[in-house]
């Protein structure tokens, strides 16, 4: 017996549907073999992941916590990767939107009162600061054709040390310098509390509490839908994405492209920064065993590509994902191992992307007796039917 | 004369350099055969838990400790490989986000750290490593002294490799054979390589190699296991084999000056000479230098002289050649 693949013409669109699910079960089925082989009970695991992921009182408004930073660095990530970006400094690009996003909420907070206004400055300081961020790959990919996905990712590095050094190593305007508390142990100063973003809650589960960044994830996934799927710009960064030299031949500005695509997807991964400042922390976390051990950034692109870098399912997925997160944080301790929900994580990627082979293609069994290259040499099979 | 600056960054770089240059070479092979694995920092995580598992668990003497530590360390690099080869050869999946799947599964927040926990590493020194060979009247030498006869046995056995690889790609017949697979598959297959079984084995030995570059942290340069402890090292050396032209006698170079970055923070801090306003300029510099070496070696003139092979990062799919 013997299996061939045929390349699908069309893909229907349930496909796109059922082979992620399918992929998200057979990940927790083979971790929980990896689960087994290590003498650990993987259902008893999973329903103590799933409670303290979304059931228990309290999992939900703990789990967006974790899911609304992700939405911003999926959302980067797809937005990226679509054009078949590889901006992997989703990570940094968070670092710098915290950053400046701060800035503008210590800086506008103590002078001005109206809390909208303050709000919306540190969301625009956040865009700032996480595009130029990924500008830096974008303009040296735009020009110097240097490899996006290397510089990318060692400048989340780079911005890390930034980060830790603003608060623990200079006295910095985001360091609080001033107070017992702050001579024992370097934090950020606290923004004042007209740049705290606020929350709504929901009278479920013992009140849900939903960040206003939740809200603005939703919006930015709205955004880039409309922008990919209806207008000019994002129907170019899409055939720029399948075809390169298409793109190039049917006249598209592919330097510009790069640099627009680049800047937008660390503006919304800095609003995921300015979100965290605003809406988690009310400080910055310099730590580098805070923010910087979340690895929020690299997160994103399993949340990207288990959406098929769709928004909408995006911010499914986050939520999913995030729920994982959360549940690895509260759980972790001496019954529940460190590093599963990330090793979970890498296996559900790995899963998508096996699946991703069914959506382009059609497995054919050949039995025994078949010519394997007759199928081979045969044309193209018509459109799916 | 052997404690001036100059001295001691190039024995160290050269002794921070190995595991960049063993993760390179490793990552040379791969892409040699057209398979990008961007999952090096994963199998050097898993690769350096697992070797100083070794040395913590097995109570025998130390050569032969050690000597286990570099084979599990190389098979467990080679396990991880396998699963992005698998991916990527069979199931044609995307060889980038196939390899940053790979560095999340295993890397500082994945399988890496749930093996260190497990198996309770963190919190104790290791119990061999590997210390430099030759006796101290040697390493007294003025200038050679601590460079070259200053190391451990993973140098010198890194000095082999680089060799044996150069040797194999340019002068044996299997080695060709790779580097057609990787120009051209199509063309290979049709002389009848098998692109199949060249990218299987060269991705898997690659991973091999990426295995014993983690050990030869945990084992050799600081003999301890923290999450993460290879810190961006992986990145680094997919970015030494763009700037060896992927050629094993220039990440020899690219290695050992990537080390001296890395050892120039520390060193400059032990003698209390600050470059820049504050630490932070040079604990970023191996990061930023590595950015600037890339922007340099990719654009203008030196892109001409590249040497990157022409089907690396495509499937290979016999029916749609």
């Amino acid at each position: 017996m013997r299996v061939t693949f045929e390349r699908r013409l069309s893909q229907p669109w349930w496909l796109t549907v059922v082979v992620p699910v399918c992929s998200l079960v057979a990940a927790f089925v083979i971790a929980g073999v990896v689960l087994l082989a290590t003498g650990i009970d993987p259902l008893t695991t999973y329903r103590q992941l799933f409670d303290a992921g979304f059931i228990q009182t309290g999992s939900l408004s703990q789990t967006l916590i974790s899911a609304t930073p992700l939405a911003f660095t999926g959302l980067a990530a797809a937005a990226a990767f679509r054009m078949k970006l590889y901006n992997i400094g989703a990570e940094g690009q968070m670092y710098m939107g915290a950053i400046f996003g701060s800035a503008a909420g210590l800086y506008l907070g103590s002078r001005s009162s109206s809390s909208a206004f303050v709000i919306a400055a540190m969301v625009v300081a956040g865009i700032v600061g996480g595009a130029a961020w990924a500008s830096i790959p974008g303009v040296l990919r735009a020009f110097f054709r240097t490899n996006e996905i290397l510089t990318s990712l060692l400048l989340n590095y780079v911005a890390g040390l930034i980060l830790t050094y603003l608060i623990f190593e200079s006295e910095s305007y985001w360091r609080q310098t001033k107070g017992f508390n702050a001579s024992v142990f370097p934090v950020g100063k606290q923004l004042p509390k007209v740049a705290q973003w606020p929350t709504w809650t929901i009278d479920m589960q013992g009140g849900i509490v939903i960040p206003l960044g939740a809200f603005i994830a939703v919006i930015v996934a709205v955004i880039l839908w409309a922008l990919y799927s209806r207008t000019r710009f994002g129907f170019e960064a899409r055939v720029l994405g399948d075809s390169d030299r298409a793109a190039r031949y049917s006249g598209v500005r592919v330097r510009r492209k790069i640099l627009a695509v680049m800047a937008l997807s660390g503006g919304i991964a800095g609003i995921g920064g300015a979100s965290q400042v605003g809406d988690f922390a009310h400080a910055l976390d310099g730590d580098p065993n805070g923010l910087q051990k979340l690895s929020y950034g690299y997160s994103g692109i399993v949340v990207a590509a288990l959406a098929r870098y769709n928004p909408f399912a995006t911010l499914l997925v986050a939520l999913l994902i995030g729920g994982l997160k959360n549940a690895g944080n509260t759980l972790e301790g001496p019954n529940f191992p460190a590093g599963l929900v990330g090793v979970l994580q890498g296996i559900i990627l790995f899963c998508a992307l096996g699946g991703e082979l069914l959506v382009r293609y059609r497995a054919r069994v050949h039995r025994h007796g078949a010519a394997p290259e007759d199928v081979a040499a045969a044309p193209a099979p018509k459109a799916a039917s | 004369m052997n404690n001036s600056l100059l001295i001691v960054l190039i024995a160290s770089g050269v002794a921070y350099g190995t595991p960049l240059l063993y993760a390179a070479l490793g990552e040379l092979l791969a892409e040699r055969s057209g398979v990008l694995n961007l999952g090096v920092e994963g199998m050097m995580l898993v690769g350096a838990v697992m070797g100083f598992w070794t040395v913590q668990r097995l109570h025998t003497n130390t050569g032969v400790a050690l000597a286990a530590a570099i084979l599990v360390a190389g098979l467990m690099g080679a396990l991880m490989a396998s699963i992005h080869a698998f991916l990527v050869i069979t199931l044609r999946a995307s060889q980038i986000v196939s390899g940053l799947a790979l560095t999340i599964f295993a890397g500082a927040v994945g399988l890496s750290s749930y093996l260190g926990n497990d198996l309770n590493l963190a919190d104790s020194p290791a119990a061999h490593t590997f210390n430099a060979v030759f006796p101290k009247s040697m390493q007294g030498w003025p200038i050679i002294g601590p460079i070259v006869f200053g190391q451990n046995v993973l140098v010198y056995i890194s000095w082999g490799c680089v060799v044996g690889i150069w040797l194999y790609l340019s002068r044996t017949r299997p080695g060709l054979n790779v580097r057609a697979v990787g120009e051209s598959p199509a063309a290979a297959d049709t002389m009848g390589i098998n692109v199949t079984r060249y990218r299987y084995t060269h991705t898997l030995v690659g991973g091999a190699f990426a295995g014993v570059a983690g050990a030869s942290i945990t084992l050799a340069i600081t003999p301890q296991w923290v999450d993460g402890i290879t810190g961006g090292a992986g990145w680094i050396a997919i970015a030494l084999v763009i700037f060896a032209f992927w050629r094993p006698e220039l990440c020899l170079v690219g290695a050992y000056f990537f080390g001296a970055l890395q050892a120039l923070a520390p060193q400059l801090q032990a003698r209390d000479i600050n470059l820049g306003p504050t630490v932070l300029w040079t604990n970023a510099l191996p990061y930023v230098m590595t950015i600037v070496v890339l922007v340099i070696v990719s654009s203008g003139t030196a892109r001409s002289r590249l040497g990157a092979p022409a089907a690396l990062g495509n499937a290979y799919i016999r029916e749609e050649r």
